[in-house]
């Protein structure tokens, strides 16, 4: 878009207009019409803010946390983007969004902007969703953003993958060690929060995930996943959770891996927008040919496979661009 | 544009003021939920300034006002004026559920309220009117 004027929207959104933010992100969960040149004309203008991900299974104390954590950095002067993403009924598409309700701590403080998403169950969307409307946020000026995810399924972890920095809240005694593992937590956090650590088992679960990640062979030049504790009601060890998410950002802008990040979160984006377009066009080519569903019934009848057929819709296509590039 | 566009209707349910009483908000946000609507829950005892703020943040379609404490000749057009002052009264579809005596109605329809449901209103009856009422945005 560049060279071009940024739509009306953008402009109200730089200009600080809390509504125009709250419409763009609008904008970019229902994929209206138009969205893509929105995302486009904030780019320029995104890559000042600290975007942080906390994950961690119901009932850990994600909100609580992200609730004293947006006090703490209102406290330093820093405004906070919070994007909540809660699951959605695959049925109805409805969904309850509860997260805010723990936001008691900067009620009625317009510096913290929270907004609710729900994972639509889209096509894998989701993630791609929630790093645009980082962006609304990241060139609304917030200096901290956090994504709160529930940790459950590969969505999930797209999404928190978007992240600088990646938090993971563990309960106390959530269970052995294979549990753990079985869930695949230890690769994708920066931190480990045992949170709750006023509970029996919290020393235990400690010990326990210092073990688990001392096992893991880690490249030495990588970033050694630390832990805390905290008890996120009463906000203590929220101050030590911050200084260690503080020690990250550090890390990542000495060691150039900020950078990198970044390359490879904009070669992910650049895929996914493919994927999707390129799906798109196979859509519009199903639909050419009678519908998914007359496909699927001439399969049904034996008379053709799945194998077949895609080649048969993909073929024109990949000739197509095979003629492009001679 | 090939993209099919997701829309979800978004709905925030409010209690505000000082009234402890959220059965009938859970309520509607069950059905509300099972009716395929997006519910912001705004949890007990809001000011209005809390609902204004969660409002404009949140972009919903329509805001539920739970009242059930008489307060809401006071704390209703508080909230449609904070609501004016960020630009977000004119789209949004403002909703006042609970017990509103016969002779208060009016003047909240004139504070800018674009429906009450008193108790006993069919839950289809509220969904009915959101769906054929909202504000569609593009």
């Amino acid at each position: 878009m560049a060279g071009e004027d940024p739509p009306e929207l953008v402009e109200d959104l730089l200009a600080g207009e809390h509504r125009a933010l709250a419409r763009t992100i609008t904008r970019i969960e229902n994929r209206s019409p138009g969205y893509r040149d929105l995302v486009a004309a904030l780019y320029p203008h995104t890559g000042d803010a600290d975007v942080l991900g906390i994950t961690g299974s119901p009932g850990s104390g994600k909100s609580t946390l992200v609730d004293k954590m947006a006090k703490r950095y209102r406290d330093r002067g820093l405004t906070v983007g919070v994007i909540a993403v809660d699951p959605s009924s695959p049925f109805t598409g409805g969904a309850v969004l509860g997260d805010r309700i723990r936001m008691a701590s900067t009620a009625t403080d317009m510096d913290v902007f929270f907004r609710s998403m729900s994972a639509r169950g889209s096509l894998g969307g989701l993630s791609t969703a929630t790093a645009d409307a980082v962006k609304a946020l990241d060139a609304f000026g917030k200096d901290k953003i956090i994504i709160e995810t529930v940790g459950a399924g590969q969505n999930e972890v797209d999404v928190v993958k978007t992240a600088d920095t990646v938090a993971v809240l563990v309960p106390p005694s959530s269970g052995d060690d294979v549990q753990m593992l079985k869930a695949g937590i230890l690769e994708i956090g920066d931190v480990f929060v045992v949170n709750k650590a006023d509970l029996a088992g919290a020393d235990k679960t400690v010990t326990e995930l210092k073990n688990m990640l001392d096992m893991r062979d880690g490249d030495p030049d990588d970033w050694e996943p630390r832990v805390v504790e905290t008890v996120a009601d009463s906000g203590e060890g929220v101050p030590e959770f911050l200084d260690v998410l503080d020690d990250h950002a550090g890390w990542l802008a000495e060691t150039g891996r900020r950078e990198a990040q970044r390359h490879e979160r904009h070669a992910e984006e650049l895929r996914n927008l493919l994927l999707e377009d390129v799906g798109d066009l196979v859509e519009a080519e199903l639909d050419a040919r009678g519908g998914v569903d007359e496909l699927a019934a001439r399969i049904d009848a034996g008379e053709t496979t799945p194998y077949d057929v895609a080649d048969d819709v993909v073929e024109p296509l990949a000739d197509c661009l095979d003629e492009q590039r001679d | 544009m090939s993209h099919e566009s997701q829309r979800n209707i978004r709905c925030l349910v409010a209690k505000v003021g000082l009234d402890g009483h959220d059965r009938g908000a859970h309520v509607i946000t069950r059905a509300f939920r099972d009716a395929g609507f997006e519910v912001i829950y705004s949890g007990l005892h809001k000011a209005p300034e809390e609902i204004v703020q969660a409002t404009v943040q949140e972009d919903v379609d329509v805001l539920g006002i739970s009242i059930l404490s008489g307060a809401h000749n006071t704390l209703v057009p508080k909230i449609v004026e904070g609501l004016e002052e960020y630009g977000a009264f004119e789209d949004t579809l403002v909703i006042v559920g609970g017990i509103i005596p016969e002779e208060d109605r009016p003047g909240l329809k004139e504070a800018g309220v674009d429906a009450i449901f008193g108790p006993g209103t069919p839950m289809e009856e509220t969904i009915e009117f959101i769906r054929e009422n909202v504000v569609r945005r593009d």
